[in-house]
């Protein structure tokens, strides 16, 4: 065996048991410390394909960022395990049963493929910095703008939503409480 | 030194499925909302193997940048994944002050 395939089977044993561990833990908390794992697996699998840059932006935004709030979140909510309310264990037969034959129908779908085209590991440049970087400023400069947009109106958005609520006293409340 | 483009399917195959499995059966929304996100990086783990798997094929000879094209495609994903997951995160915490609960199961009604 190749070093590429020990180290692809590694990395994807990992990366499935954190998966299925942060379904299985009943604390939140470590389910979001497993799914971090997830993420890192996910950056070693980038950086095997040669793509550092989506490498380094998935532990900044993913594992740095995104679970950074997950965590403060649920550490805010103060969840644990025995908050959790019992559970049907026959619903989620089910819903095993239903997930396990999707994946088995997209399985036999791709097992139908005949081409078994490689992916190059380790060739080219067309996930380095500079290459994305010239890219993502010349042909995808609107997009780029634009996700600035998005970004101020989910910035605007998270503060307008979580806002704790005043007790009205606008007038037209008052006159409605009067008639 | 390369690897089937089978293996990297079936692995996001399997990632993916795990994230629908979590969201059918997991009843924190807290858990759900993490489901999606592993769904979602199962989806960029593809496009990133899809595109080392194009970037020697005659369709790339024609348009230099057609492999970049996919990893910037991905960080687009990111950028639209974290704008999400403020907002989301925010309505969570809305539905938690109001009902004292992140159980999906309390929040089928839609109204309080």
């Amino acid at each position: 065996m190749e070093l590429t395939t020990i180290l692809f089977l590694i990395l994807s044993t990992i990366s499935i048991g954190s998966a299925v561990m942060m379904l299985m833990s009943r604390n939140p908390v470590y389910s979001v410390l497993w799914l971090i794992l997830l993420f890192f697996t996910i950056s070693g699998h980038y950086l095997m394909l040669n793509a550092q840059f989506l490498a380094v932006v998935n532990i900044i935004v993913y594992a740095g960022a995104i679970m950074v709030l997950f965590l403060f979140v649920v550490m805010l909510m103060n969840l644990n395990a025995e908050t959790e309310p019992m559970k049907n264990y026959r619903l989620q037969l089910v819903g095993v049963i239903a997930g396990g034959s999707l994946l088995l129908v997209l399985i036999s779908a791709v097992m139908k493929i005949e081409s078994n085209e490689p992916v190059l590991m380790l060739v080219g440049d067309y996930g380095l910095i500079k290459v994305l970087g010239k890219l993502l400023f010349s042909k995808y400069v609107l997009p780029f703008e634009i996700s600035s947009v998005l970004f101020l109106s989910a910035i605007i958005g998270a503060m307008v939503i979580a806002k704790r609520d005043v007790p009205s006293t606008t007038t037209a409340s008052k006159e409605l409480k009067k008639s | 030194m390369n690897m089937d483009i089978k293996a990297y399917i079936i692995l996001s195959l399997i990632l993916f499925s795990i994230g629908v499995v979590g969201v059918l059966i997991r009843r924190n929304a807290i858990i759900i909302f993490m489901c999606i996100e592993l769904m979602l990086n199962a989806v960029n783990l593809l496009l990133v193997a899809f595109s080392k798997m194009h970037a020697l094929s005659p369709v790339a000879k024609a348009s230099p940048t057609f492999a970049s094209d996919a990893q910037v495609f991905v960080f687009f994903i990111m950028v639209v994944a974290a704008a999400e997951v403020t907002v989301g995160l925010s309505i969570i915490m809305l539905l938690y002050r109001n009902t004292r609960s992140v159980d999906v199961n309390f929040l089928n009604r839609l109204k309080y």
